[in-house]
C-alpha cells in the first residue's frame, strides 16, 4: 500500500470491520427485544448496551435477572461469560502495548470479539505495522458496529415482538463468526487449536455459567502451542 | 417471570460495565509494554483460533431457536459459511452463502 498513515489504516479497518454488522444489527434487535419482554424501558435497555457493550453476558445477566437470581451471583456469571475479552486483551497487548494510556483505555472498552477477530487478524499478517496505524485500525474496524449496536437494540426495544421467529436471527452470530474462521487457518497450528477448541467446547457444554468456553479456549491455545513448537523441531531436524 | 426490580437493573448494569471494562483494561491497560514471556505469546497467538471457534461450536450444534434440537438448515448452513471461508478468504462471501443456506433449507424444509 502507498498510503500507510494512521488515517488510511482507520478506513482500511473500517472496510474489514463492515461485515460484523450482519452480526451487530440482528444480535442487538434481539437483545432488545429479549429486554422489553423482561420488562425493561428504553432507557434501562439502550444503557445497558451501550455501557456493558458486550452481547452474550447482557442476555445471560437479563436472563438470570428474570429467574430472581441473587445479584451477586447475576454478576459473577455474566462476567465470566464474558472473561474472553480478558483474553483477547491479553492478545493484542503486544501489539497495541506501547500506545498511551489514554488510547489504550479507549480500546479497552471496544474490545469485543468483532473487533478483536478482524484486528488479530491483519496484525499478524502485516507486522510492520507501527503501534498508530495498528490503533487506527483497531478502532476503524469497530466503527462500523459501535453506532449500529446501540441503534438495533433501540429498534429491538421498539418493535419489541413484533419479529418473526422465522427471520432466524439467532443464527446470524454463528455465520458470521465461522465465515471470519476460515481466512484465520493460516498454519496447520491453527488447525490444530481451532479443531482442539471445538472438540472440548461440545464435551464440556454442560458445565455452568459458560466456563466450558474457557476451558475449550485454553485447551485449543495449547493445542496451538504445542503443535507450533512440535512443527519447528521437526523443521530443524529436517534442516540439521 | 417476574418483574425485575429496578434498583436491582440499574445495580446490574454499573457493576457489569465497570467489570467488563475491567476484564478488558487488565492486559493492555497494566501490562502495556513490559514484556511477557514467549511462552505465553506462543499461547495468545492461538487466542482467536481456539475461542472463536469454541463458542460457535455448541450454538451450532444445538442451536437455542429449535430449543438445543440439531437442525438440518443451520448445520449445513454453518458448514456452508466454513468452507467457503476457508477456499475463498472471502468473510462477506462466506456470510452470504451461509445465509443463502439457512433460508433456502429453512423454506424448502420448514
Amino acid at each position: 500500500m502507498a498510503d500507510t498513515t494512521p488515517k488510511s489504516y482507520f478506513w482500511k479497518g473500517l472496510r474489514d470491520g463492515t461485515p460484523f454488522i450482519f452480526v451487530a444489527i440482528p444480535f442487538g434487535t434481539l437483545f432488545g427485544v429479549f429486554a422489553t419482554e423482561a420488562g425493561l424501558n428504553i432507557i434501562q435497555t439502550i444503557a445497558f448496551s451501550a455501557t456493558v457493550f458486550a452481547g452474550a453476558a447482557q442476555f445471560t445477566a437479563l436472563q438470570l435477572l428474570q429467574d430472581n437470581t441473587p445479584t451477586a451471583i447475576v454478576l459473577a456469571s455474566a462476567l465470566a461469560v464474558n472473561l474472553r475479552v480478558a483474553m483477547y486483551s491479553a492478545s493484542l497487548t503486544p501489539f497495541l502495548g506501547s500506545a498511551p494510556l489514554w488510547q489504550r483505555a479507549c480500546a479497552a472498552y471496544v474490545t469485543v470479539d468483532q473487533s478483536y477477530a478482524c484486528s488479530i487478524v491483519q496484525f499478524e499478517k502485516d507486522p510492520k505495522m507501527t503501534v498508530p496505524q495498528r490503533m487506527a485500525y483497531f478502532f476503524g474496524s469497530v466503527t462500523p458496529i459501535t453506532p449500529l449496536w446501540i441503534l438495533a437494540t433501540y429498534l429491538g426495544a421498539v418493535l419489541g415482538t413484533q419479529i418473526p421467529d422465522s427471520w432466524a436471527l439467532d443464527f446470524a452470530l454463528p455465520i458470521t463468526f465461522l465465515a471470519m474462521i476460515g481466512p484465520m487457518m493460516r498454519t496447520l497450528a491453527h488447525v490444530v487449536a481451532a479443531l482442539v477448541a471445538i472438540i472440548v467446547a461440545l464435551l464440556v457444554v454442560a458445565v455452568p455459567f459458560n466456563l466450558g468456553l474457557l476451558i475449550a479456549g485454553a485447551a485449543g491455545m495449547i493445542a496451538g502451542a504445542q503443535a507450533e513448537l512440535m512443527f519447528e523441531r521437526r523443521l530443524e531436524q529436517r534442516r540439521s | 417471570m417476574t418483574q425485575i426490580d429496578a434498583t436491582t437493573l440499574w445495580i446490574v448494569i454499573i457493576g457489569l460495565a465497570v467489570g467488563s471494562f475491567a476484564l478488558r483494561f487488565t492486559f493492555i491497560g497494566l501490562v502495556g509494554d513490559r514484556p511477557m514471556p514467549p511462552w505465553l505469546l506462543r499461547h495468545l497467538r492461538y487466542t482467536a483460533v481456539a475461542i472463536i471457534p469454541a463458542l460457535i461450536a455448541p450454538l451450532v450444534v444445538w442451536p437455542t431457536a429449535t430449543g438445543g434440537q440439531p437442525d438440518v438448515p443451520r448445520m449445513a448452513a454453518a458448514a456452508v459459511a466454513l468452507s467457503v471461508g476457508v477456499i475463498t478468504r472471502n468473510v462477506i462471501a462466506a456470510i452470504f452463502s451461509g445465509a443463502a443456506t439457512l433460508y433456502g433449507l429453512l423454506y424448502l424444509l420448514g
